[in-house]
């Protein structure tokens, strides 16, 4: 029993230990599509699922949509905006998107380039979600949008749409705890 | 200690039941008896599941006419109706969105894309949104496979259609029909509930 609080020390020592690889570096994409400065790794689940495990001091805000779901599209400014407010707070934005495959050369590109999101963009290719929405959190239906926040203290998942006042006080919840 | 030990147990249980009340309110699980509705067609008529006598069990999927992973399964769902209205499961086709929310799932609309798609279903318009709530439908497409027995429409299977929406020759389990074929065989249905990426419901 006295061994306890030796033993945590230990886990959480090795769990500080691990790299410390940004997000992006962290991927490995099954392809990479570009035009001209935009580019967008394309990764199935396995490649992604990296992004949702890091371990470094950063708090990682995590976002699914697309460029076709509305409520998504209506809430991008403020995920960009929150990116621009915290970027040198160690706070990242992540937007995964969830267009069709075909779609990304028609659709997302132009998007995220007219658009000019300054937020790391990777595009989800994955189509068997059964195996992998669970994986993201137990209690997502698979209804996007839908975000993740987490550092390595605390995780939260929402099955819902933002203000940019409702996102900054959950992001500013996580990192104050 | 032992009182408190069994405090934390009490606040545990009441956690979990708490936890387990909300869960049965947020929609049906496998075993519970589906409601029944009546429901405007677009073909202007009224339909219920109560109108189809010979019915075994219906295929009731919530879809909708502006999600791409609702039009990507257009196809297979005129399909799914094709092979099991005759075998006694007849798919019934539910739109719950609000059209002030999303204009393109509006009733007229929704004439129109089932006249251009040649649907063989019903396609019925949840006015009001108070049907999907109680199924607890969360996107479209949403399918709930009902079992009729003398309890009523029994849900057996809750989820995708199949696993992948993005190209039907890449598809290698059929949910929904697996679950259907169990169900015509008198078998337990073999995954009984599956997720599935879709656009949130709009209300």
């Amino acid at each position: 029993m006295r061994l306890l609080p030796l033993l945590l020390l230990l886990v959480n020592f090795s769990f500080a230990q691990q790299s410390k690889t940004t997000a992006t570096e962290g991927l490995t994409p099954l392809k990479v599509y570009q035009d001209e400065s935009v580019k967008i790794p394309s990764c199935d689940f396995k490649g992604l699922e990296p992004i949702f495990s890091q371990s470094d001091a950063t708090t990682y805000v995590i976002n699914f949509w697309a460029t076709w779901c509305l409520p998504c599209v209506k809430e991008l400014p403020y995920f960009e905006q929150l990116n621009e407010k915290y970027k040198d707070k160690n706070v990242k934005v992540i937007l995964v998107s969830m267009d069709m495959p075909k779609k990304v050369e028609t659709s997302l590109l132009p998007f995220v380039k007219k658009k000019n999101l300054q937020s790391e963009v990777i595009h989800l290719d994955d189509p068997d979600a059964n195996a992998w929405i669970e994986k993201v959190d137990k209690d997502w239906s698979g209804a996007i949008p839908a975000t993740v926040i987490y550092n390595r203290k605390e995780r939260k998942f929402y099955e819902r749409s933002f203000t940019y006042e409702e996102l900054e006080k959950e992001v500013l919840s996580i990192i104050n705890n | 200690m032992k009182t408190l030990k069994i405090t934390a147990v009490f606040a545990l249980v009441c956690l979990i039941s708490a936890f387990t009340l909300v869960k049965s309110d947020s929609g049906y699980q496998i075993g519970d008896v589906a409601t029944d509705f009546s429901l405007k067609n677009v073909n202007d008529k009224k339909v219920s599941l109560a109108d189809f006598k010979e019915a075994k069990g219906f295929i009731v999927i919530f879809t909708c006419n502006h999600c791409p992973y609702a039009k990507a399964y257009e196809d297979r769902i005129i399909a799914l109706d094709k092979k099991y209205k005759k075998l006694g499961y007849p798919v019934i086709a539910i739109n719950p969105n609000n059209p002030e929310v999303q204009p393109a799932d509006s009733f007229e609309l929704m004439k129109e894309r089932a006249k251009e798609k040649g649907f063989t279903f019903p396609y019925l318009f949840d006015e009001g949104q108070k049907i999907y709530p109680q199924y607890g439908a969360t996107k479209t497409p949403h399918v709930y496979v009902l079992q009729k027995t003398k309890a009523g429409n029994v849900v057996q299977y809750i989820g995708a259609i199949d696993d992948n929406y993005s190209d039907e020759e890449a598809v290698k389990t059929k949910y929904v029909e697996n679950a259907v074929d169990a169900l015509l065989k008198n078998q337990e249905v073999p995954v009984k509930t599956t997720k599935a990426i879709g656009c949130s419901i709009k209300a």
